[in-house]
């Protein structure tokens, strides 16, 4: 005989099972996860070769632009591949936060119709776009061969990175996810600062041009921290890693996930009441 | 007997921001109500906000306790709280104030097809409407041959949704919704789907469910349903439990309190608005005219009928639009009238009354009640709403020849021409 679960139900009862409840959903989290993907490339042509296509003519435009037009250095390694490194975690930051901001709100429906822990809406958001990268991965591999660049030991780093890089886009993208239920200015902001974002981190130049004053200000930024890791893990360059900065991004991305789950958190019930 | 549900001085508040059209607040409209408050009170003095804020209690009190194994309808009006009691208790909203206590394991179904995807296929929504609703893969895989079958889409697993239906739709999504295994099952008005053949394989699943001892909470509009699948009802009115007992006695209070409200010349003056309705332009009072132009409360089945409103303007407007509803038994709207439609728009000055009356042509309603719902509005804008301001019945007996249907034939009454080739 199974013991009956018992529920209390209170105003501003905090939920004392709530992570455990997250787990007990972990199911729906992979569902929903495989939902997105599912439903992101049926009906296209190319499938999900989108996700190696997009990054790949940014990496092409960049190259062009950049790195021949404006000839910006790229620490001595092929610019294409140098962008290459840190298009990819950048398009990642960029499609796991602002997909994670608008999917609150993109499921409005299930929200206001069955119970579950809201985070696994966010959260399997940014599950696709891990999936995505993990795909576009590929262009690296291949860039790489191409050119005969052999990844050393550092290139066992890379988890981290894209450990920190998920941990930021989460955060953030928790931030914006509650705050849009509330205020939908913020889907406006969303494509602004993942457009602008791409031109204030290192993307298509070193962070090494920054003045080194400078250079931990900069690094407030979590991206550079990122993109830098990125670079010196795969990237034989001549530049080392500036290890203030990469500190710099651990903090301010862990700052970002606390605060935005605690956001979130304190939010969420209110969610099927204004959405 | 073990309680399964205990519901203690649950109370629920919403707060109304009027004068904006959608639901949703933009930043910027917070930021500019509190830089006006904050001007407010620079200058020191109070002016009416444009922007005002209502408390609205769409549960207020509740009191009741659900034995283990009960079967307990839900009834009351819309707007009577029952949606909000039922999310409260599915956990989707928290409530304002009081506490519940729930033994077992809760599963609701307030609505059909949640987080279906149509670009997914039949299989693959059953997968994931199982996971939403709560079920573990194993146990979707156990009883998905069950709901594939109560469904009856075999041939369609492999299509996408969208290729479906609407009937097949949402057979499908019931089905998924029906095998449920919950100590708790909510539901609330799912069973008004598909045609009269699934409704009944519905209601079968749910006598089953409720005979194999598990709590069943079911909110719905139609009363006999709720008769047939439910012991004792709880009766809601305006956010408070106003009857709880047996279905029979509750349904005959519920039916007695709708009647009221049919005075002949319904005085509307002094029914209680939300939102700065009626405060520019207001609904005086209303009534039913029968053929010989007489106010009343009963047609005879096939007989013209008018609908005259008294209104009155606090201040001058013009191109007022005027729109009548009539909702049957079941509050589903069977139709709805329009001034605008007719190319009719109403000037008015300061204080001015005026008497409007409208006869809907070619609309015979088919015996039984019916609720007539009022709205004003000036270029999309409302100005006055009353939702069921009042009822009247019509009569089975022909006005004319012309006898009245069986009350299998649909909700709308249609005369139609039939024309025979002979080959």
């Amino acid at each position: 005989m199974r013991q009956a679960q018992e529920t209390i139900i209170e105003a501003g009862r905090t939920e004392r099972h709530y992570w455990r409840d997250l787990w007990r959903y972990h199911e729906l989290f992979l569902f929903l996860t495989w939902r997105d993907i599912l439903v992101r490339y049926k009906q296209t042509v190319l499938g999900v070769a989108w996700a190696i296509l997009r990054p790949l003519f940014t990496i092409l435009i960049f190259s062009v632009v950049f790195g021949r037009l404006a000839n910006l250095p790229s620490d001595g390694v092929p610019y294409a591949l140098f962008v290459a490194v840190a298009i990819l975690p950048w398009q990642f930051f960029a499609s796991a936060f602002s997909d994670a901001s608008n999917s609150v709100i993109g499921n409005a429906g299930m929200i206001s119709k069955v119970y579950f822990p809201r985070l696994i809406i966010p959260a399997s958001s940014v599950m696709v776009a891990l999936v995505d990268f993990a795909l576009s991965a590929t262009i690296v591999v291949g860039l790489m061969a191409w050119y005969g660049v052999l990844p050393g030991w550092r290139a066992l780093t890379l988890p981290v990175f894209v450990l920190l890089i998920l941990a930021s886009a989460m955060g953030a993208g928790l931030w914006f996810a509650a705050l849009n239920v509330r205020y939908r200015d913020f889907r406006y902001v969303v494509p602004f600062v993942a457009q602008l974002g791409l031109y204030i981190s290192p993307v298509g130049f070193g962070s090494s041009l920054i003045p080194e004053k400078w250079r931990l200000l900069y690094s407030v930024n979590p991206m550079v921290g990122g993109i830098d890791g990125f670079r010196w893990a795969l990237l034989d360059s001549s530049q080392p890693l500036y290890w203030p900065g990469v500190q710099m991004a651990f903090v301010t991305s862990s700052l970002l996930l606390v605060t935005g789950v605690a956001f979130f958190r304190r939010t969420e019930k209110s969610f099927a009441d204004i959405i | 007997m073990t309680i399964a549900i205990r519901v203690e001085g649950v109370s629920k508040r919403y707060v109304l921001q009027h004068q904006q059209r959608e639901r949703y607040t933009t930043f910027r409209d917070s930021f500019a109500s509190a830089a006006r408050r904050l001007g407010k009170r620079a200058i020191g003095k109070a002016t009416h906000d444009s922007v005002t804020e209502e408390e609205f209690w769409a549960l207020r009190d509740m009191d009741f306790k659900i034995d283990q194994g009960e079967r307990v309808g839900i009834i009351g009006r819309n707007g009577a709280g029952k949606s909000t009691l039922l999310k409260i208790l599915s956990h989707i909203t928290e409530p304002t104030e009081g506490r519940i206590t729930i033994t077992g394991k809760v599963a609701s179904l307030l609505e059909v097809g949640t987080g279906f995807h149509p670009e997914l296929t039949g299989r693959e929504n059953i997968f994931l409407n199982g996971a939403i609703l709560g079920m573990a893969r194993a146990e979707i895989q156990r009883k998905f041959d069950e709901i594939v079958d109560f469904a009856g889409v075999e041939r369609f697993l492999d299509t996408p949704v969208k290729r479906y239906s609407s009937g097949m739709y949402v057979r499908l999504a019931f089905a998924v919704g029906a095998n449920l295994d919950p100590e708790i099952l909510i539901v609330d008005e799912v069973l008004a789907v598909g045609d009269a053949e699934f409704q009944r394989k519905c209601m079968g699943k749910m006598e089953e469910v409720g005979s194999s001892g598990r709590t069943v909470l079911f909110v719905s509009h139609n009363l006999p349903t709720v008769l047939r699948l439910c012991p004792r009802t709880l009766l809601l009115e305006g956010g408070r439990l106003i009857g709880s007992g047996e279905s029979s006695r509750i349904i005959q209070t519920y039916l007695a309190a709708k009647a009221l409200g049919t005075a002949d010349r319904h005085g509307l003056s002094d029914v209680r608005r939300i939102g700065g309705m009626g405060e520019r332009f207001r609904f005086t009072g209303c009534s039913v005219l029968n053929a010989q132009g007489m106010a009343t409360n009963r047609l005879l089945f096939g007989e013209p009928i008018s609908i005259r409103l008294d209104t009155v303007a606090n201040e001058d407007i013009d191109e007022v639009s005027v729109a009548v509803g009539f909702d049957n038994y079941a509050e589903v709207r069977v139709a709805t009238v329009l001034s605008e439609e007719s190319g009719v728009l109403y000037d008015y000055s300061a204080k001015q009354t005026r008497e409007i009356t409208t006869r809907p042509q070619h609309f015979v309603l088919k015996p039984g009640r019916y609720f007539v719902t009022l709205g004003a509005r000036r270029q999309g804008q409302p100005l006055d709403q009353l939702s069921q301001a009042l009822s009247f019945d019509v009569d089975s007996v022909p006005w004319q020849e012309v006898q009245p249907p069986s009350e299998t034939s649909g909700i709308v009454q249609v005369f139609a021409e039939w024309v025979g080739t002979d080959g």
